[in-house]
């Protein structure tokens, strides 16, 4: 062939500085925390006696699962822009809905349920429509929900059974039917998984689905990164972020009514507290406060870091309020590192 | 004469006890550019939201292909052919510029809960359209925040050429950038305009406008001072008028006193 006969073309463009595919991958937030999450497990691993054993990560997978069902809702709502900080409280008032209609009113175990999902689902429409119609910030719409469902899951309670706590539940006919959905065991590699942690596998591939190959999540990233912009080019940016208000009402429900079949019992004030945590979840997996950026795996993982911290805590020996004070590093660390990634993202132009 | 695409007969718009805009009319025809001039708050963007959707008029009639409408969302806009690029260019700036391309009119493939975004073909489309358009991109997978100005214009002008629109409006697509960007821009509008689409120009540079308007709009604290087709205004007159003749003289005066 002569000389320059042929003409290579470059088939990458020679402005495009190659990046290291290790520098691509930790842009992504969910990365970090992928990374956050094995140190954690080899640290407990290798300090403690039963954190790696059968028994313990079975343990510590059941706590992870249980915050991370409702981490991936909330993470979503994270990205659209959005808080809910009745989430929470949500997984009481699902619970104790049911606690009550089949304890103290005898009805159908499955109906019980049902009503209870459409209680929380409606609850769930009205956060989202609140939000929508007013324009209010969610922080402070939810709130007050937050608010009402904890009056009302204390004092109804104590009004209509007397009592602070659903008793009895393991007589309820059809009560074993139920748990075996939503509480068993199932027995791998000699580790006794709870169902909740495949209910948590299934919400996550759910999510992730929904969020990176549906139209409906390109809104939810478009409603969250630039909520004008977004209405302007015809996406139903209202129905993007009711349909999430319910998604995680939804999520509430399911979480309600695994512990109350798992424990055979519920609170008046179960839930509280927990909505800071799934936001602490969502936010080290690295959805952003102000929207725009978030993933389902992302959050998932945060839940995984606070499952194994909660009882690698405890099997170290340490007093378990160190939790609390680990979180909160972990927050700070992921908002520092978050805040960085959307600078270097958004700060080139 | 062709019925117009789009035709304003005295529209008005109030907020509150704020006439943002009265008694303005003007036509938009295929294969044309409208320019709409004014100074600032001259009620330029307020027109253009009418147009597009955003916000509906209060006075005088709108009509589409020669039918009187009434536009109360963006949508009703966008299914009459009508796309809008606003200043903020209605783009996500962390999504990926593919992303950017299709938000709110994705791609899809499969039936059912299988539905889903045919994630190849847009990135192949956006890739090419942008291309065909002249704007060669480095990574239709980058942010688009990461786009100069220039570029991230002429991609939400790419993109509603894409999605077929027949009228075009562009809301000072030229004023933050400089000589040789907004150059490039004007260069889409024209191409745009030789595709047979109208397009409605905004801007309060005489110089763009005169560039590439076949019609030019003048407005001025809410009202229209000039509606005129190319040749019956001279590019100083548009610079005139858009200045507000006897200001500018004051203006000269002024600095001309002071300088040496
Ligand atoms: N949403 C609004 N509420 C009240 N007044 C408005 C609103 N939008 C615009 N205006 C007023 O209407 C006038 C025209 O504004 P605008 O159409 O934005 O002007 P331009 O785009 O030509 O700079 C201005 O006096 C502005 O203050
Ligand atoms: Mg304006």
């Amino acid at each position: 062939m002569s000389d320059g006969a042929v003409v290579t073309r470059p088939t990458t463009d020679e402005r495009l500085t190659p990046t290291s595919w290790v520098t691509r991958l930790l842009r992504r937030p969910a990365v970090s925390a992928g990374i956050a999450a094995l140190v954690i497990f080899v640290f407990f691993s290798v300090t403690t006696q039963s954190f790696a054993s059968s028994a313990g990560i079975a343990t510590w997978l059941e706590s992870a699962a249980t915050i991370g069902i409702m981490a991936v809702p909330v993470g979503l709502l994270m990205t659209a822009g959005e808080f809910d900080l009745s989430a929470g409280v949500m997984v009481g008032f699902s619970g104790l809905v049911t606690g009550v209609l089949t304890t103290h009113y005898g009805v159908n175990v499955w109906l019980s349920m049902a009503l209870s999902a459409v209680a929380c689902l409606a609850v769930g429409v009205l956060n989202g429509m609140l939000v929508t119609r007013t324009r209010l910030p969610s922080f402070i719409v939810t709130l007050g929900t937050f608010f009402v469902l904890q009056g009302v899951n204390l004092a109804l309670l104590k009004a209509i059974i007397g009592q602070v706590s659903i008793q009895g539940m393991n007589r309820v006919p059809g009560f074993r039917d139920v748990q075996w959905l939503l509480a068993s065991r199932t027995s791998i590699f000699g580790m006794q998984v709870q169902a909740s942690v495949w209910w948590w596998v299934a919400v996550v591939a759910l999510g992730t689905w929904v969020l990176t190959r549906t139209r409906y999540g390109n809104w939810i990233y478009a409603v969250g990164g630039a909520f004008e912009s977004a209405r302007e080019v015809g996406v139903p940016v209202k129905r993007t972020k009711v349909a999430l208000f319910t998604a995680t009402a939804g999520c509430g429900w399911l979480v309600g009514q695994i512990s109350l079949f798992r424990f055979g019992t519920a609170q008046s004030s179960s839930g509280i507290g927990l909505e800071l945590i799934f936001i602490i979840c969502a936010v080290v997996g690295g959805c952003v406060m102000t929207g725009g950026v978030g993933s389902a795996i992302g959050p998932a993982l945060g839940a995984l870091i606070y499952g194994m911290a909660n009882l690698g805590i405890v099997y170290a020996g340490w007093d378990n309020n160190w939790l609390k004070a680990f979180l909160g590093v972990m927050l700070l660390l992921a908002v520092l590192l978050n805040n960085y990634i959307r600078e270097r993202a958004e700060g080139l132009r | 004469m062709t019925t117009p695409l789009i035709e304003a007969r005295s529209l008005g718009k109030r907020y509150g006890n704020v006439v943002a805009l009265s008694d303005v009319s003007t036509r938009v025809d295929a294969g044309a550019v409208t320019c709409i001039l004014g100074d600032n708050g001259a009620g330029k963007s307020t027109l253009i939201k009418i147009l597009a959707g955003a916000q509906s008029h209060d006075d005088g009639d709108l009509l589409v292909d020669g039918e009187p409408v009434r536009l109360e969302r963006p949508k009703d806009a966008l299914d009459r052919g009508i796309a809008t690029v606003y200043q903020n260019l209605a783009v996500v700036p962390m999504m990926p510029v593919w992303r950017n391309f299709f938000l709110g009119s994705e791609l899809t493939t499969g039936r059912g809960p299988l539905r889903r975004l045919a994630v190849k073909d847009m990135r192949a489309i956006t890739r090419s359209d942008l291309a065909s358009m002249g704007i060669d991109l480095r990574d239709v997978d980058q942010p688009i925040g990461t786009l100069s100005g220039g570029e991230r214009q002429c991609v939400a002008i790419a993109r509603a050429v894409h999605f077929g629109a027949k009228v075009l409006i562009l809301d000072e697509p030229t004023a933050a950038l400089g000589v040789k960007q907004s150059g490039v821009v004007l260069r889409y509008i024209a191409a745009a305009r030789d595709r047979g689409l109208g397009v409605v120009f905004i801007t309060h540079n005489p110089h763009h406008a005169s560039l590439v308007g076949d019609r030019f709009l003048v407005l001025r604290r809410g009202r229209s001072i000039a509606d005129r087709i190319k040749g019956d205004i001279t590019p100083a007159e548009l610079t005139a008028l858009m200045a507000g003749g006897s200001e500018l003289d004051d203006l000269s005066h002024e600095l001309g006193a002071t300088s040496l």
